[in-house]
C-alpha cells in the first residue's frame, strides 16, 4: 500500500474536522442536526472566490502568487472577509427561519426539516448564480515536494494543515478559557438553567452560528483551493461531517477534529483498497458502526 | 389531436399517481408517526431495481433477469425496500430523533453509489432497460395503453388509500398517534414506542419501494439519475403541500405539485434559451426549498392537514 494515502487522508480529514466542529457546536447548543451546514462550506468557498476576484480586479498585484504557494494575497484577505460574510449568512438564516420556529416551540424535527429546505434553496441559488461549472481560485500549477518516507505534499496542502492546527487550537482555547466559551458550555448543558444564571442565551446562539459558519467558510475555501469549487462541494461533504460529529461525540470539539481525521484517513485508505468510486460510502459505514457499537461517540456524554 | 391530449393526460396522471404512492408511504412515516426520512429516493430506487432485476428477461451482460411476472416484481420491490427501511430503523429509531434523518441521508448516498457501481447487477450509469410494462399487448394503441395503465395505477392508489385509512383508524393507528402526541403517556399505558415506530417506518419504506417498482414498470426503463436527492425533495414538497397526516391530502398534494413541476419545467424549456436552461432549472429548485420553509413557517398544517389532533385541542385551551 502506497503510504501517500496518509497525506491525502490527513488533508481531507482536516477539512472534514473543521466542518464537523461547526456541526457539533450547533448541534450541542441548538439541539438539531443542521442539514444546511454543508451549504455554509459551499457559500464560504464561493464568497471567498467572489471577494478575491474583486480584490484582484482592484489591485492586480494582489493576485501574484506568494513564493511557494499557488495564490496571491487576494485569497487570504478574501478569506477573512468571507468568514464574516458566511457568519452573517448564518445569522440571517437563523433570524428569518430557525429563531422563528424556536420561539414557536417547534419540535426538533421541524427544525431539521427547515434546515433541509434551506439547504436545497441555498445550494440551488449558488448553482443559479455561479452555474455548476467548477471554478478555481488560481490557475497556477503546483509541484508536490518530497517529505521523506515516500510522502509528498504541495505547499498549499501543508499550509492548509498548518492553518487547521492553529484554528483548532484557537477554538479550543476560546471554548475552555474565555467567558463566552464557558457560557456556551453552560447553555449546551442546560439552556433554561443557564438563562436563569444570567447568561444571555440568544447571544450564545448568535455566537455559535457565527463560529460554525466561519469554520465552514475556512473548510470550504481550503477544499476549493485544494480540489475545486462546485455548488455541490458542501453537499458532498455533509455525510462525512455528520459521521465525524457523531463519531467524535456531539458537543466535543477535540472529538470532532480527531473523528474528522479518522474519516478522512479511512476514505483515503478505502480509495487505495477498494477503489475511488466507493469513497463516499466510507462515512456511511463509519456512521452505521458508531450507531451500532457506541451511539454516544468517542468523547460524547451518554444521552 | 384530442386523442393525443387524452393519452398525454393519462400519462401525466399515471406519473402523478406513482408519486402519490410514495407520498402515502411518507405519510405513514412522517404524517402519522413523526419519523423524518431524507432518503426517500433510496427506498424508491431499491424497489425499482429489485423489481426490474426480478422481471426483466435474461440478459448476457448482467446478472439477474429472472423473467418473473410483474406482480412478483411489485411484491419483491416492496419487500426489498421494506427490509432496507427495517434495517435503518432498527439501527437508529431508539436513538435521537435526528439520527434517523442523518442515517437515511447516508442510505440515499450509498444506494446511489451502489446502483452506479455494481454494474453486473444494476447496469451502472446506463440503468436497466426492457422492463416489462403492464398491458404491453395494447402498446399499439397509445390511448388504450395509457388508459389501462392509468386504471391500474388508480386502482393501486385507491387500494392503498383504503388500506391506510383502515390502518389509521385501527387500534394500531391510534397507538401511533398517541406515541407521536405524548410518548410518555403512551408508554405508561404499556405501548412500546420503539416497536411501533419501527413498524410504521418499515411499512412506509415498503410502500415507497412499491411506488418505485410501479413507476419502473410503467416507464419501462430505470437509471440512477431518476433517484437523485431531488426526488426526495419533490415527495416532501407534495406531502407538506397536501398536509401531513392526511392520506387524501398526500394524494392531492402529489398531483398538484407534480402538475406545477411539469408545467414550470415545460415553461422553462419553452421560454428560456438553451444555454440558460440549467440555471432556470436551479431557480426552480430554489423555489421548492423556499416554499418548504415558507409552509413550515406560515401554514405548518399544509393545505388540508390532519383533522384536529389531541395536541392541538390541548394547546388551544392554553391562555
Amino acid at each position: 500500500m502506497n503510504p501517500q494515502f496518509i497525506m491525502d487522508g490527513l488533508v481531507a480529514g482536516a477539512m472534514i474536522g473543521l466542518g464537523a466542529i461547526g456541526v457539533t457546536l450547533t448541534y450541542s447548543i441548538l439541539r438539531f442536526a443542521n442539514f444546511a451546514h454543508g451549504e455554509f462550506l459551499s457559500w464560504g468557498a464561493y464568497l471567498a472566490l467572489a471577494v478575491s476576484g474583486a480584490l484582484g480586479f482592484l489591485a492586480t498585484g494582489l493576485t501574484r502568487p506568494i513564493a511557494p504557494f499557488s495564490f496571491g494575497w487576494s485569497l487570504p484577505l478574501a478569506l477573512v472577509i468571507a468568514i464574516f460574510l458566511t457568519g452573517l449568512l448564518a445569522l440571517v438564516l437563523d433570524a428569518v427561519l430557525f429563531a422563528r420556529l424556536r420561539s414557536r416551540g417547534s419540535a426538533v424535527i421541524i427544525l431539521v426539516m427547515a434546515s433541509f429546505g434551506a439547504s436545497l434553496a441555498l445550494r440551488s441559488l449558488l448553482e443559479f448564480l455561479f452555474t455548476s461549472k467548477p471554478a478555481y481560485y488560481t490557475k497556477a500549477l503546483q509541484i508536490a515536494v518530497r517529505l521523506g518516507g515516500g510522502l509528498r505534499a504541495t505547499p498549499d496542502q501543508l499550509l492548509s494543515l498548518g492553518v487547521t492546527v492553529v484554528v483548532v487550537v484557537v477554538i479550543h482555547l476560546l471554548l475552555t478559557r474565555t467567558e463566552i466559551g464557558r457560557s456556551m458550555r453552560a447553555v449546551s448543558e442546560n439552556p433554561a438553567l443557564a438563562g436563569i444564571a444570567g447568561i444571555d442565551v440568544r447571544r450564545v446562539i448568535r455566537f455559535v452560528w457565527f463560529i460554525g459558519a466561519g469554520l465552514a467558510c475556512i473548510a470550504g475555501t481550503m477544499t476549493g483551493l485544494l480540489v475545486q469549487i462546485r455548488p455541490y462541494l458542501g453537499h458532498d461533504l455533509l455525510l462525512p461531517l455528520f459521521s465525524a460529529a457523531i463519531l467524535g461525540g456531539i458537543g466535543s470539539v477535540p472529538g470532532a477534529m480527531i473523528a474528522g481525521l479518522i474519516v478522512g484517513l479511512s476514505e483515503a485508505g478505502a480509495v487505495q483498497l477498494v477503489g475511488a468510486e466507493w469513497r463516499s460510502a466510507v462515512s456511511f459505514v463509519i456512521l452505521v458502526l458508531v450507531l451500532l457499537l457506541r451511539p454516544r461517540g468517542l468523547f460524547g456524554r451518554p444521552a | 389531436m384530442s386523442l393525443d391530449l387524452i393519452s398525454y393526460a393519462a400519462f401525466f396522471l399515471t406519473m402523478a399517481l406513482t408519486y402519490a404512492v410514495m407520498c402515502l408511504g411518507l405519510n405513514i412515516q412522517w404524517g402519522q408517526t413523526g419519523l423524518f426520512n431524507v432518503g426517500i429516493a433510496a427506498f424508491v430506487a431499491i424497489g425499482a431495481y429489485a423489481s426490474a432485476i426480478l422481471t426483466t428477461p435474461d440478459a448476457p451482460d448482467r446478472l439477474g433477469g429472472f423473467d418473473l411476472p410483474i406482480a412478483i416484481g411489485w411484491l419483491g420491490g416492496a419487500l426489498a425496500a421494506g427490509l432496507a427501511a427495517w434495517f435503518v430503523g432498527a439501527l437508529t429509531i431508539r436513538l435521537r430523533a435526528d439520527y434517523l434523518a442523518i442515517a437515511t441521508f447516508g442510505v440515499a448516498v450509498s444506494v446511489q453509489l451502489c446502483v452506479l457501481n455494481i454494474q453486473p447487477l444494476t447496469g451502472g450509469a446506463f440503468g436497466i432497460g426492457f422492463i416489462p410494462r403492464p398491458f404491453n399487448s395494447l402498446a399499439g394503441d397509445p390511448l388504450a395503453f395509457g388508459l389501462a395503465n392509468l386504471a391500474l395505477m388508480a386502482g393501486l392508489v385507491l387500494g392503498l388509500y383504503l388500506a391506510l385509512q383502515h390502518l389509521a383508524k385501527s387500534p394500531w393507528g391510534r397507538v401511533l398517534r398517541a406515541i407521536r402526541e405524548d410518548e410518555v403517556a403512551a408508554q405508561a399505558l404499556g405501548k412500546r414506542p420503539v416497536r411501533f415506530r419501527l413498524q410504521a417506518f418499515t411499512i412506509g419504506g415498503a410502500i415507497m419501494g412499491l411506488a418505485g417498482a410501479a413507476q419502473g414498470h410503467f416507464i419501462g426503463f430505470i437509471a440512477p439519475d431518476n433517484y437523485l436527492p431531488i426526488l426526495t425533495f419533490q415527495v416532501w414538497a407534495m406531502l407538506i403541500v397536501g398536509g401531513s397526516g392526511n392520506n387524501r391530502g398526500a394524494i392531492i398534494g402529489a398531483i398538484l405539485v407534480w402538475g406545477i413541476w411539469a408545467l414550470s419545467a415545460a415553461a422553462v424549456s419553452a421560454c428560456v434559451p438553451p444555454e440558460q436552461q440549467a440555471r432556470a432549472a436551479a431557480l426552480q429548485i430554489v423555489m421548492i426549498g423556499v416554499g418548504l420553509c415558507l409552509i413550515l413557517l406560515l401554514r405548518p398544517r399544509g393545505l388540508i392537514g390532519e383533522r384536529r389532533s389531541l395536541l392541538s385541542t390541548r394547546k388551544s385551551h392554553k391562555p
